[in-house]
């Protein structure tokens, strides 16, 4: 799916100072040296600040984790959930599509998006306010059909609460969110056939939160909910490649086989025509060559001589010559 | 019908206190320490009896994938990621889990990280879930508080940190090494493998991927012991496991239930039986999108487990369970998949950006009739082709769902081409 940056951008982005405390907050969450991990959380975070996610917006984290920025460009494209054109200012709407939510009815849903909102989808509403979209599966399957408006799922929708939903909206309310048919959460309609018990709290996990904090729908400015700082990794540090103390030493060399002839290397495992005729090229003809490299000797052989690094002391080239200096086979 | 007390999620529905009190009142978070103090050895050991296979949908043993990761550092960390990227058309089961249960993953994540060496954890929650990425935060900050997390995590004398993350949107995060490569900052385009993340992972370090119900379901298993969750279940296939039934039920919901229980069970018990009654039932997709559906006939004697799905040529998967009826255009359904599998190709492969394309254009055609009898057969050829030739199981994933539906509703695919041509219903006239 083709995804671009919109043709109008704002001219720069700034996170709101709380954001910013939030954003950076985010980054102890990861090793020293891989702050690219907070690139979609810094995306998002921007995004919930402006509503949409602009160019500045995606230069601005990339300046500030240090990336390309054709690095968080393609981040910024790749995701879905990345709005990269301006939406509808009160509220987006994405309505589930995907199988469990169409066989009960999503399409309903979309139908009233284009009448009521738009047309098209990611197209902005005549007074400004609303745009849609129909996304894929987010999950709430067994309260389908739903719509994720803001942070916010709707669940259990029909026709009729949906159009009140939106109604809700456009007079200016945050409705409710969750299930629209007097559930609970994802428990069988008319009452629970497990877990009688377990009562006790007056509306599910989500709600909850969307009540307390009601931000359903809000431009996040970062002081919703307090900063914490997370712990800072306390697992070791990440070991480097393992790159060999410098090149090691290079072995004495000769210019040509003594005594007229060289050993047969092809019996070394590993070493066929090809390679022999390389290892003849630099200067290696015989097994106690091979035999008398000490592991300094090995290191350089190992990124110098062959072209799949590390064959050398992989394959105990050193053993093998050994073995065949002294006569026996490998 | 599995009793109260044999649930491991008893707040599944969030109605009782969701605070770590409220955990602790229901059993979670006791005697931590001790199962960590029994050391490493013992708690891969127990979860390998426990016969635990990885509720993600692909059911590999959960201890034996434990038992892969180094027993001795080599200088890099090793990492405990938790997949909580649910974002399987159909299933809803670890959204419960977080929203509403959270310390049964906490404490999960504190055990699986010693049981493996990790000193650090990552959750990786899909964007779209807000309220739950909160819910969960709000968790892990109460364990913090309390001393759970963090240096001597529960007094175990194990260090351990938990971090959440979250994704944007991306269904192909769900694939263990998309996933890393998300977590580090990039695409989601799935990496080669070998090497496995138990190798080289996330960093570079060794690394063990886990779905959350996986994690969550093993503080209860060490409690209640391995004996416990192997008495549930046919043999391969023990313990409980979350159904997320949706479609059309009279009652759709997310129940916890033992494996290997009947699928009509499933449905009478907890959802109130199929809308219409059992009559009425078209198909069965059991385990989420991208296991291939079962007709009536066969969903009506079907077990759900690992096992005997599988020679039904379908799957478990997450036992999302998605019910159609007659009144269901299942030609349609199948479609709906295919588009949702083309948008959702990370485009690395080329049989599956072109594929899941082509497939959807076809099924396009199919679902009005305007096609040629030879394309039926010409999609399952490029189902084939697709299936296999990919990094990652999504090609494969495309194929199956479609594979399925022309194995089991051939007749009615013709049917609509012939009504197409000629205007006449052919072969339902003769029943």
């Amino acid at each position: 799916m083709l995804r671009r940056l919109h043709i109008e951008q704002p001219e720069s982005f700034a996170f709101t100072a709380a954001n910013q405390a939030w954003a950076e907050a985010q980054l102890t969450k990861f090793p020293e040296g891989r702050q690219a991990s907070g690139v979609i959380p810094l995306l998002w975070r921007a995004q919930e600040q402006e509503g949409w996610l602009s160019k500045p917006a995606i230069e601005f984290v990339a300046d500030m984790l240090g990336m390309a920025y054709i690095r968080v460009l393609e981040v910024a494209t790749f995701y879905f959930m990345f709005q990269l054109k301006p939406v509808g200012s009160v509220a987006h709407i994405q309505i589930c599509g995907t199988t469990s939510c169409m066989i009960m009815g999503s399409d309903d849903l979309i139908a009233i998006c284009k009448e009521v909102i738009s047309e098209n989808p990611h197209e902005i509403s005549a007074d400004g306010n609303f745009s849609w979209e129909e996304v894929e599966c987010l999950g709430a399957c067994t309260n389908a059909p739903m719509a994720q408006i803001g942070k916010d799922y709707y669940e259990d929708l029909n026709s009729s609460n949906f159009r009140d939903v939106l109604k809700a909206f456009a007079d200016g309310n945050v409705p409710r969110p969750g299930p629209q048919n007097s559930r609970f959460a994802a428990e069988p309609l008319g009452g629970v056939t497990s877990l009688q018990d377990m009562t006790g709290e007056d509306v599910n996990g989500s709600v909850a939160l969307a009540v307390t904090l009601g931000d359903t729908v809000k431009r996040i400015q970062g002081d919703e909910v307090p900063v914490r700082q997370a712990a800072k990794p306390t697992s070791q540090p990440v070991a480097a490649k393992p790159t060999p103390e410098a090149d090691g030493q290079k072995p004495v060399m000769l210019e040509g086989p003594r005594d007229g002839g060289g050993d047969d290397l092809k019996k070394i495992k590993g070493v066929g025509p090809k390679l022999e005729a390389d290892l003849n090229a630099k200067g290696v003809w015989h097994y106690d060559q091979i035999a008398n490299w000490t592991a300094e000797e090995v290191v350089w052989a190992d990124e110098h001589l062959v072209q799949f690094k590390g064959r050398v002391s992989r394959d105990d080239w050193v053993g093998q010559a050994k073995t065949l200096a002294a006569g026996d086979a490998t | 019908m599995l009793a109260d007390k044999d649930r491991i999620f008893t707040n599944l529905y969030g109605m009782h206190d969701r605070s770590l009190a409220g955990a602790r009142a229901r059993g979670h978070w006791d005697g931590t320490a001790g199962y960590i103090q029994n050391g490493r050895d013992w708690v891969v050991d127990q979860v390998k009896a426990s016969g635990l296979r990885g509720r993600g949908g692909a059911g590999f043993p959960t201890g034996l994938k434990w038992s892969f990761m180094p027993k001795e550092s080599d200088g890099r960390p090793s990492y405990l990621v938790v997949n909580a990227d649910e974002s399987e058309p159909g299933t809803c089961k670890d959204r419960e889990i977080m929203r509403h249960d959270p310390h049964t993953l906490i404490e999960g994540c504190l055990i699986a990280g010693f049981g493996m060496g990790a000193h650090a954890g990552y959750i990786y929650i899909r964007g779209e879930f807000i309220r739950e990425r909160e819910a969960l935060q709000a968790a892990i900050d109460e364990c913090y508080d309390a001393g759970l997390l963090g240096k001597n995590a529960a007094g175990s004398g194990w260090d351990f940190d938990l971090y959440l993350h979250h994704g944007a949107g991306a269904y192909i995060c769900g694939e263990e090494t998309a996933l890393l490569e998300s977590l580090e900052g990039r695409k989601g385009m799935p990496r080669m493998k070998p090497p496995f993340p138990a190798g080289a992972g996330l960093y570079g370090a060794p690394t063990t991927v886990n779905n959350v119900e996986s994690i969550a379901v093993v503080p209860t298993i060490l409690r209640r012991g391995a004996d416990w969750f192997t008495s549930m279940g046919r043999p391969n296939n023990h313990g409980t496991k979350l159904f997320g039934i949706s479609g059309h039920v009279n009652n759709p919901c997310v129940v916890e239930e033992a494996m290997s229980i009947s699928l009509e069970e499933l449905l009478d018990k907890h959802c109130g039986g199929v809308r219409g009654g059992w009559k009425n039932l078209k198909a069965v997709i059991p385990g989420g999108s991208s296991v291939p559906l079962l007709p009536a006939d066969i969903a009506k004697d079907a077990i759900m487990d690992f096992d005997w799905l599988r020679e039904q040529q379908s799957g478990l998967g997450t036992a999302a369970v998605i019910v159609m009826d007659q009144s269901t255009d299942v030609i349609k359904a199948i479609w709906r998949l295919a588009k949702f599998y083309k948008h959702e190709s990370c485009g690395q492969c080329t049989p599956c950006r072109e594929g899941t394309g082509w497939m959807m254009r076809v099924m396009d055609r199919l679902v009005t009739g305007e096609a040629e009898l030879e394309e039926i057969d010409m999609l399952l050829s490029v189902t084939k082709q697709l299936e296999g030739h990919t990094i990652c199981a999504l090609g494969d994933a495309a194929a199956w769902p479609i594979q399925g539906l022309v194995r089991h509703f051939r007749n009615e695919i013709e049917d609509r081409i012939k009504y197409q041509k000629t205007g006449r219903v052919s072969s339902i006239a003769a029943e």
